[in-house]
């Protein structure tokens, strides 16, 4: 029976699961916002609370009980500094978790675990802020620069591409002349790679153009 | 020893295989974007969850 026996083992023995999460704590509060799976998520919270209330009695020992726990001690250091500012107004659960979905290459569900009172630099409150002017102004201006940005990028991969295949179209013609059928296919290909790139910015098609005549 | 007596004819194993079927997942659509999400998880698309951006998407 598992009566009283809280917690998860997650395959590891205690010294491997203990150094984990000492790593996963520290990185939470050096990043305030991390990812990983929902059973690690959900056993860190109580490593993350334990070590807030460390923080808010602000003590020698209760740093040095923290400094036993996280790796980084300038990451105690700040804590420790912001604690009452960050978290004096709550009373335990001091972190949030938000599910992500399911991973890649294992299917493991994974979510996001931050700390409630995040730091300022990161709060929410400019991504709040940015949404609330996004859909107004900045929705006609940017679209332009940002094609702009993106079409030169496409322009350059698909010159690469290009040059890459131009230099590599001479090697199976002086090797075999039945290939010679290929290579036209080959020496095709970037002429279709670069139609798709010009279509947002007219303008700039001439250039590439030329750009892939002087290669 | 029981032992069958004949072979399961393609048409008894189809019929009997005919509520072995699984569903797509349960999707819902984010209040933020319209994109289909999975319920109780953060929107993908948009990084919103509860009208907060838990990913650390581009605004747009
Ligand atoms: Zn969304």
């Amino acid at each position: 029976m598992r009566h009283r026996k809280a917690g998860v083992k997650l395959g590891r023995n205690s010294s491997h699961r203990k150094a984990m999460f000492r790593n996963m704590v520290t990185s939470l509060f050096k990043y305030n916002r991390i990812r990983t799976t929902d059973a690690k998520a959900k056993e860190l919270r109580g490593w993350a609370d334990r070590i807030v209330t460390l923080a808010k009695r602000g003590d020698l020992h209760a740093r040095r009980q923290a400094l036993s726990i996280i790796r980084e001690q300038a990451v105690v250091h700040r804590l420790f500094d912001e604690a009452t500012d960050r978290f004096g107004g709550i009373e335990g659960g001091y972190t949030r978790i938000v599910k992500l979905g399911r991973r890649p290459g294992d299917a493991a569900p994974m979510s996001m675990i931050e700390l409630v009172a995040g730091d300022k630099t990161r709060t929410p409150k400019p991504s709040k802020a940015k949404t609330a002017e996004a859909p107004k102004a900045p929705a006609v201006t940017p679209a332009a620069p940002e094609a702009a940005d993106a079409a030169p990028e496409a322009s350059d991969d698909s010159v690469d591409a290009a040059a890459a295949e131009t230099t590599a179209v001479p090697g199976p013609e002086a090797a075999d002349d039945t290939t010679k059928s290929a290579a036209p296919e080959a020496s095709a290909a970037p002429e279709a790679e670069e139609a798709p790139a010009p279509e947002p910015t007219g303008e700039e098609a001439p250039e590439t153009e030329t750009k892939t005549e002087e290669k | 020893m029981a032992v069958p007596k004949r072979k399961t004819s393609k048409s008894k194993r189809d019929k009997r295989r005919t509520h072995d079927k699984i569903s797509g997942p349960e999707l819902v659509e984010c209040p933020e974007c319209g994109e289909a999400k999975l319920p109780h998880h953060a929107c993908l698309e948009c990084g919103d969850y509860k009208g907060q951006n838990v990913l650390d998407k581009e605004e747009d």
